[in-house]
């Protein structure tokens, strides 16, 4: 669940090996020197609404290059894959149309400081849209392949006064999933501080299963009352598990997992995964996840339209010789269109609450096809690359429509000031009707070996912030079991603290070949 | 005694405006349920869902009771007319009273039917006696306004007895089964001529078994016993300080009583394991405790009273006490139902709501107050202070009263009750209503005071505007 507003992160942030400059988590490169912080070890501080207190400040990166997969020369079908600069790639926006450079006066100047390092030549290497029609966005250097944040100056924060967020259960670094649902994987080497152990048990991930559907004969909470038809239990009264508290599906070549977490009554998250095939019959994988905007109304029903919207017009496209990247943008506006006519449609009437929102929701969406990794998204939801090889970096393919990273980008504030501000975690980029103009951001890559992408809400990355920490976060057999891979990442979140909804779709790179190649 | 009486029994629907977002430990759930009865005719309730909407409407769906006439449901009614001593000075109000019933019994609807008691020490069947029931047409109500005749002051007053024998003859072999039975009392004076637990047994005995709005007329009658029979027969109680006003009310009451349309209906609650009822009172149209009212049925569940329902809409305020739940947990706290007796042992659902619980660590949602809650909670305080404020000032408290009145100004003039803010500038003079600032009056009329205390229950429903000043706060 995404909240246009929370509490601002008061703890000190890590900074800069080089200059000392503070830095956000996550980040690639030092905002001042451009000092490379990508294989720097993870930061502990991960999770943004938790205030750590003075002295816990994380380790500063260390002085490791980025050891980035080069692209490969040819693509899938031996065409050969030209090499473009980051920033003839950057995002796609609303409409199609190129930004006009004007639009952003110091979106050079703010990006390349917020993230030089364009010369170095790090994969992975965008790949270059084949369609003419793939609107890039011109003279924006960044992150290669991640597209700079657009809206400079950012337009004032659409958000409500905050509401301090009571630190009731503060949620925990990183620390080795327990219980079945991890049991047995890989993950006792990751980078995790030592943490007091959780209080209170999170019974769900004991039973990893999906949640058994509403409408059994015993009440779980008092296993002694039956349950009435509207779900609750006639003799404690407790809710009964619902059918997205827990969600998780299995292809082939992906599979995704969404949990209610353990501080909120409902799952406002959604996902989509499929499978296509291009039309020269290679593989196509479609990942999509939503996080519904709990500050808006029926955000449920926004992230479940989304992701449907935009997963079926990526299984349309994909196979009518549509580049990857052109069908992620249509992706996007066609899920942009589900929820805006969500608002139309209206829910019951709520005269007593006059300040409705429309139904919001953010998405993110990956498609693996053709050689090819194409991410979209828009919001704070984000999408990770973790090569097989665990001695490569892993990556963030995506930069969030947050307040605090539009700050940042366009050099108003620093990372420290910007996410010092109560409004930093606040999106300022969202599907829904009343968001102010839709910027789906889209960008391919081109890894050079084998690895996954993992599609999350912010659910997962906020006890996995770090890049380093989310690829520790990912099982070693990530590429051989997708599904279990999802579960043990919920489970990291759910031990985590859980504090909001989780959702993760693990997709392996390349398609696994006993995949739905033909499919 | 049973229940619904058209081919087409009204629709019921229930919507639920709770605080249903509780902070971790938060244990009270307060929601207003709000009951709209529709008839039989029409379809829908008007509902338009709510912050907080579980709406759901039945059709009561009852079996044709085959009235004789044009279609109204089967009823009884009797009139209880007060013919003490007292009535005859000023002899306008003896006069007053027949005209009104006069206007009562025209008001009757064909097939209904009725009965007129004289009221003394001793209750005194005028028409049509012998222990039964008139059936209203042509004929009858002539002949009971001619046997109106007989209604001459001269006795003691002992109203528990008129409320027996009105019992007696609603209740006797003439009225139907499923009728809905109803009285219409009024008194000049007190219940003089028989000990107050009388009247109260009276009530006890009669209590579900009819409902009964009493008036007072002039300014001689105890503000407290008149409002205390229509408590507890889930009547109207009202002052008419003029006789001349008595035919007009009395027109008006008929004419409600006749818009009924089903007959004991009971506001049914289920609560959880552990769960405890705080309260539940009746807020709209008027503030009617019913928390002592409750017959239980069955495990955690209970019923309270509401009496017959015709085209109306109320609103009932429940509090309940839910054991702890963490973040993140969500649990019903309340399951409110409209049932009545089958007669059979087995209830009809009429309708139902939810109330629910929803632990949140999100200040904004859990310190957020419903307006529907805020509204009410503000207007049973209006009747509180009233009657506390009028008790002081008999007492001779006058700081007392002052507080508590100008408290009262202030819950008026903020809550929109007009109303009421109107009958309270009769008792006090307003110096600034928004901060409660009153002064008594010295003198006051009987009837000034006694309206005010009459009518203290009187409320109003939320307002549009209050809704949007509040959802500014959030």
């Amino acid at each position: 669940m995404s909240q246009m507003h929370q509490v601002a992160p008061g703890s000190p942030r890590p900074t800069c090996p080089g200059c000392a400059e503070p830095l956000e988590s996550g980040d690639l490169f030092c905002g001042a020197c451009g000092y490379e912080l990508s294989a720097a070890p993870a930061q502990q501080d991960e999770h943004p609404t938790v205030a750590i207190g003075p002295g816990g400040v994380p380790p500063a990166p260390a002085d490791t290059p980025v050891e980035w997969p080069q692209a490969r020369e040819v693509d899938s079908s031996d065409v050969p894959a030209p090499v473009h600069l980051p920033s003839d790639l950057a995002g796609t926006d609303s409409g199609g149309a190129e930004l006009p450079a004007a639009a952003r006066p110091s979106s050079s100047d703010a990006s390349a400081a917020a993230m030089p390092g364009t010369e170095h030549s790090v994969p992975p290497v965008p790949d270059a849209p084949p369609v003419a029609d793939v609107p890039g966005v011109p003279g924006v250097p960044g992150v290669p392949g991640v597209p700079p944040m657009p809206e400079v100056p950012p337009a004032p924060a659409p958000v409500q006064p905050v509401q301090p967020v009571p630190p009731a259960q503060p949620p925990q670094p990183a620390q080795a999933p327990s219980g079945p649902a991890v049991a047995g994987n890989g993950l006792d080497d990751f980078d995790e501080p030592s943490t007091p152990s959780r209080p209170t048990p999170d019974p769900r991930t004991a039973t990893p299963t999906p949640t058994p559907p509403a409408g059994l004969k015993l009440c779980v909470a008092c296993r002694a009352g039956r349950v009435d038809r509207d779900g609750y239990c006639e003799r404690c009264g407790h809710a009964q598990p619902r059918e997205r508290d827990h969600m998780e599906q299995e292809l082939d070549a992906v599979a995704a997992a969404s949990d209610r977490g353990l501080r909120h009554h409902r799952n406002e998250d959604a996902f989509a995964v499929s499978a296509t095939a291009l039309p020269d019959g290679s593989p196509a994988v479609v990942a999509v996840v939503c996080d519904g905007v709990s500050s808006a109304t029926r955000p449920d029903e926004a992230s479940v339209a989304a992701a449907r919207a935009a997963n079926e017009s990526l299984l349309a496209a994909l196979p009518r010789e549509v580049h990857p990247q052109q069908a992620m943008h249509d992706a996007i506006i066609a899920a942009s269109e589900a929820v805006n006519s969500l608002a139309a449609q209206g829910g019951p009437a709520t005269p007593h609450d006059p300040q409705q929102n429309a139904p919001a929701c953010t998405i993110v969406a990956s498609v693996v096809a053709g050689g090819l990794l194409v991410v979209g998204w828009v919001g704070d939801s984000r999408a990770y690359w973790v090569p097989a090889d665990r001695s490569v970096p892993a990556a963030r393919l995506t930069e969030d429509d947050s307040w605090a990273a539009q700050m940042v980008a366009a050099g108003l504030m620093n990372e420290a000031e910007a996410y010092a501000d109560e409004r930093a975690h606040a999106i300022t980029g969202w599907l829904g009707a009343d968001a102010y103009e839709l910027e789906p951001h889209t960008a391919s890559f081109k890894p050079d070996r084998p690895g996954v992408v993992v599609v999350c809400t912010d659910g997962l990355w906020n006890y996995a912030e770090g890049v380093e920490e989310m690829a520790a976060a990912v099982p070693f057999d990530a590429t051989q079991r997708p599904l279990h891979s999802a579960q043990v990442l919920v489970g990291h979140a759910l031990d985590g603290g859980g504090h909001d909804n989780v959702t993760v779709a693990v997709l392996p790179f390349p398609v696994a070949s006993q995949g739905a190649g033909s499919a | 005694m049973a229940n619904f009486a058209k081919p087409k029994g009204p629709q019921f629907a229930v919507e639920v405006y709770s605080n249903e977002h509780l902070p971790e430990g938060g244990r009270e759930v307060n929601a207003i349920v709000t009951v709209t009865s529709t008839g039989g005719g029409t379809t829908g309730g008007g509902t338009t869902g709510g912050l907080a909407p579980a709406t759901a409407s039945t059709d009561s769906g009852g079996p044709d009771a085959g009235g004789p006439d044009a279609g109204g449901p089967d009823a009884a009614v009797a009139i209880m007319v007060d013919c003490s001593g007292s009535m005859d000075y000023p002899p306008t109000k003896m006069r007053g009273a027949r005209d009104a019933t006069a206007a009562a019994i025209d008001a009757l609807r064909d097939g209904v039917r009725f009965a007129v008691i004289a009221g003394t020490h001793v209750a005194k069947e005028i028409y049509p006696g012998d222990g039964r029931l008139a059936v209203a047409d042509d004929r009858t109500r002539a002949a009971a306004r001619h046997a109106l005749r007989r209604l001459a002051a001269g006795g003691g007053t002992a109203i528990g007895t008129w409320l027996r024998l009105a019992d007696r003859l609603l209740n006797s072999a003439d009225a139907p089964e499923a009728a809905v039975r109803h009285g219409i009392l009024l008194t000049d004076g007190r219940n003089e001529h028989e000990a107050p637990e009388e009247l109260q047994a009276a009530l006890d005995s009669c209590a579900g078994r009819y409902t009964c709005d009493a008036r007072g007329v002039g300014t001689d009658w105890e503000v407290k016993e008149v409002t205390g029979i229509a408590s507890a027969l889930l009547g109207s109680a009202d002052i008419v300080a003029d006789p001349a006003g008595l035919a007009a009310d009395f027109t008006h009451l008929m004419e409600t009583a006749m818009g009924k349309e089903i007959a004991d209906v009971a506001l049914r609650l289920w609560t959880p394991l552990g769960a405890e009822i705080k309260y539940v009172k009746q807020v709209a149209p008027t503030v009617e405790d019913l928390t002592g009212r409750r017959t239980p049925v069955g495990p955690r569940a209970g019923d309270y009273p509401t009496g017959s329902w015709g085209d109306e809409s109320r609103d009932y305020h429940v509090c309940v006490e839910v054991p702890d739940a963490g973040i993140g947990q969500e649990m019903l706290a309340a399951r409110v139902s409209l049932v009545i007796d089958r007669g059979d042992g087995t209830v009809q659902n009429l309708s139902h709501g939810l109330v629910r619980a929803v632990w949140t660590d999100d200040l904004a949602a859990s310190t957020a107050i419903n307006p529907q809650v805020a509204h009410y909670t503000g207007q049973a305080e209006l009747a509180q202070v009233i009657q506390q404020g009028l008790d002081a000032r008999k007492s001779g408290d006058t700081d007392g009263a002052t507080a508590k009145l100008g408290r009262a100004v202030q819950l008026a003039a903020g809550s929109g009750n007009a109303d009421t803010a109107r009958l309270l500038a009769k008792v006090v003079d307003v110096v600034d209503a928004a901060t409660g600032t009153v002064r008594l009056k010295a003198k006051v009329e009987d009837a000034d005071e006694m309206t005010l205390e009459t009518r203290s229950t009187k409320t109003v429903r939320v307002t549009h505007a209050k809704n949007v000043q509040h959802a500014q706060d959030t």
